[in-house]
């Protein structure tokens, strides 16, 4: 099976980040910038279906020459190549949506596997948006992904509880936490990245309309709250929550 | 221009509080922007359950009916809404960012070509919207451009709606689902059995994580203090990914966002992921080993102590103070 695996350069999850003074957006010194943790999980995912039944496993992500470095992660993981369509200004999810769907008009997978929310932006939508413009089903929060011939089905991570739908493909599926736990690059797959094709394509020569909809105007740091005070024992923990903060 | 349409999502039958935070968002937003508020209820009979949301305060309420919209399935439901936001004229999709809102409102979005705004926390006057980035370390104003926008709220940023005067009219309309758009098989739910308040609605929350250790000790350990309080259980992703909790537990960045009036955090360390799903909580209480446990700075409350002591003996509390 040809999957297609788009994905996102992200601050490390364990970096704290800080507004700049300014608004204009957030301090990038000291970031260290990775794939982002559910796109990994979507590349993982993808490996597997490709070690069982065979098949390709393509990168693609949509950003700056730098962004060069995730996708070498994600080829040393074992992916077999990569696409990198070169745009240096912020775009929104429709027209990244609408840039993947281009490309996967020339590419034919028949299968995207992308994570559920980029942990930078938080918003959650690329997936949804790329499989209505293509007319496909989709299947967002996957906790498991099963195939019998053409067949998907995929068991979804929802409000009280979890979901079973399936559908034949080609599909878009995105990966919720519990999908699998993602590998990492061995030193001879990080050798054999270098060697594997990595294109680029300028954004503005795939005729698609990049006008961002959605602007973000500023950033601000979000309401600090102070830390209250230690309480010595249990006793006295219901006693403040009873007759101080009157919550219980 | 300025009609809102808010999606009034149903989950067995009845309305969860997070349909009626979509309602109360969507009369703030009509009201902001000039025009009526419009609820939408999609299913295969859904005229009962529209005669109920009617009762909320909003202008009007569609019964959007069609076979291929009895259980939630995306792409269905994303073609039948596009027709009527179009037929309707409606300037705005609103619904609340639960499961299904995320699932679906993206989905919508690309239909009409909308640009769309995830999780908003506040809608401002002159036109634009706040909404939390990066695990709620950065918050974006910004603003969306088009004659049609989509629109989700996040559930503990609104207060739900109240009953109203007088209830809306109901109408019925007949949804068009081209089958090219009805390629989803709705399979299963395999609903998690709890008979404790959920997660979203509870005015108390107790979450553990995994200072717990497994899943008995949320059970025998944890468990007697969140009935003995009445409250709901969440939890950390270590707790969830462990296996010690089904993963609709899990509180944070990547799971539930909620605000009760009291959270208390048992053997979570208060990674900046968990804060983002807490931290608007009215009053916080950290029960930790560790005093040095990043949760401490968010806590109202903070007990330094083993959580195995600690939780039985605050059991023993509560039900002493019920009883006094
Ligand atoms: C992409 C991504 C998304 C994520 N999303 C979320 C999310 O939505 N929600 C979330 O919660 N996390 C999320 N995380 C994970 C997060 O970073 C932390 O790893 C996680 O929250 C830690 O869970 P914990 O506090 O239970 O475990 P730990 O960090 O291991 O903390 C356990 C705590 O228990 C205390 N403890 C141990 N034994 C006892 C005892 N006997 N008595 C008292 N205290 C004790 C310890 O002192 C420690 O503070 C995400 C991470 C990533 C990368």
């Amino acid at each position: 099976m040809k999957i297609l695996v788009p994905i996102k350069r992200v601050p490390d999850p364990a970096t704290t980040i800080r507004v700049l003074p300014d608004g204009s957006g957030i301090a990038t010194d000291n970031v260290k910038w990775v794939i982002n943790p559910f796109d990994e999980i979507a590349i993982e995912e993808a490996l597997r279906i490709k070690e069982k039944q065979g098949g390709e496993v393509v990168l693609i992500t949509i950003g700056q020459s730098t962004w060069q470095e995730q996708l070498r992660t994600g080829l040393a993981m074992g992916a077999d190549r990569a696409i990198l369509i070169k745009n240096d200004a912020a775009l929104d999810s429709l027209a990244l949506a609408r840039i993947l769907a281009k490309v996967i008009g020339d590419e034919n997978p028949e299968l995207v596997l992308l994570g559920k929310q980029a942990i930078d932006d938080d918003s959650n939508q690329v997936g949804q948006m790329l499989a209505e413009m293509l007319g496909w089903p989709q299947a967002t929060f996957a906790s498991k992904v099963e195939f019998a011939d053409k067949k998907v089905t995929v068991t979804r991570e929802v409000d009280g509880g979890l979901e079973t739908i399936a559908f034949n493909l080609p599909a878009v599926v995105t990966t919720d936490l519990r999908l699998n736990e993602p590998r990492y690059a061995s030193l001879p797959g990080i050798m054999k990245a270098r060697k594997k094709e990595l294109k680029e394509i300028p954004a503005d020569s795939l005729g698609v309309d990049l006008a961002p909809k959605l602007k973000i105007k500023t950033l601000a740091a979000p309401p600090k709250r102070q830390a209250g005070r230690k309480v010595g024992s249990v006793q006295e923990l219901v006693q403040v929550l009873h007759t101080e903060a009157k919550v219980i | 221009m300025g009609d809102v349409l808010i999606f009034a999502e149903h989950q067995g039958g009845h309305f969860p509080k997070t349909t009626l935070t979509a309602v109360n968002a969507g009369l703030e937003l009509a009201k902001k922007r000039g025009g009526n508020a419009i609820a939408v209820v999609a299913g295969d009979a859904p005229e009962a359950l529209a005669g109920e949301i009617a009762k909320y305060g909003v202008s009007k309420v569609i019964a959007l009916a069609h076979a291929n919209l009895k259980n939630y399935v995306a792409d269905a439901h994303a073609a039948a809404l596009a027709a009527l936001v179009k037929k309707a004229g409606a300037e705005f999709v609103l619904a609340t960012a639960t499961a299904v809102g995320k699932d679906l409102a993206p989905r919508l979005a690309a239909r009409l070509g909308a640009p769309m705004a995830s999780e908003i926390t506040a809608i401002n006057d002159d036109g634009t919207y706040i909404r939390p980035m990066y695990a709620g370390n950065a918050m974006a104003t910004i603003e969306l451009d088009g004659p049609v926008k989509v629109i989700t709220v996040r559930g503990t940023a609104f207060d739900a709606a109240k009953p109203a005067d007088s209830a809306a009219s109901v109408e019925k309309a007949d949804a068009e689902i081209d089958p090219s758009a009805a390629k989803t098989e709705f399979v299963s739910f395999n609903q998690t059995k709890s008979d404790r308040p959920q997660l979203t609605e509870a005015r108390i929350v107790v979450s553990g994580g995994r200072g717990l250790k497994s899943g008995d000790n949320f059970k025998t350990v944890l468990e007697p203090l969140v009935d003995e309080m009445g409250a709901a259980m969440g939890a950390s992703r270590a707790a969830v990914d462990a296996g010690f909790v089904p993963n609709d537990l899990q509180v944070g960045q990547t799971g539930k966002v909620v605000a009760p009036e009291l959270y208390v955090a048992v053997g979570i360390s208060g990674a900046i992921q968990h804060l983002a799903g807490m931290k608007d909580s009215k009053i916080i209480v950290a029960i930790n080993k560790d005093e040095e446990a990043p949760i401490f700075n968010v806590a109202d409350y903070g007990l330094v102590a083993d959580l195995f002591k600690a939780v039985p003996e605050m059991a023993e509390e509560m039900k002493k103070l019920k009883h006094s």
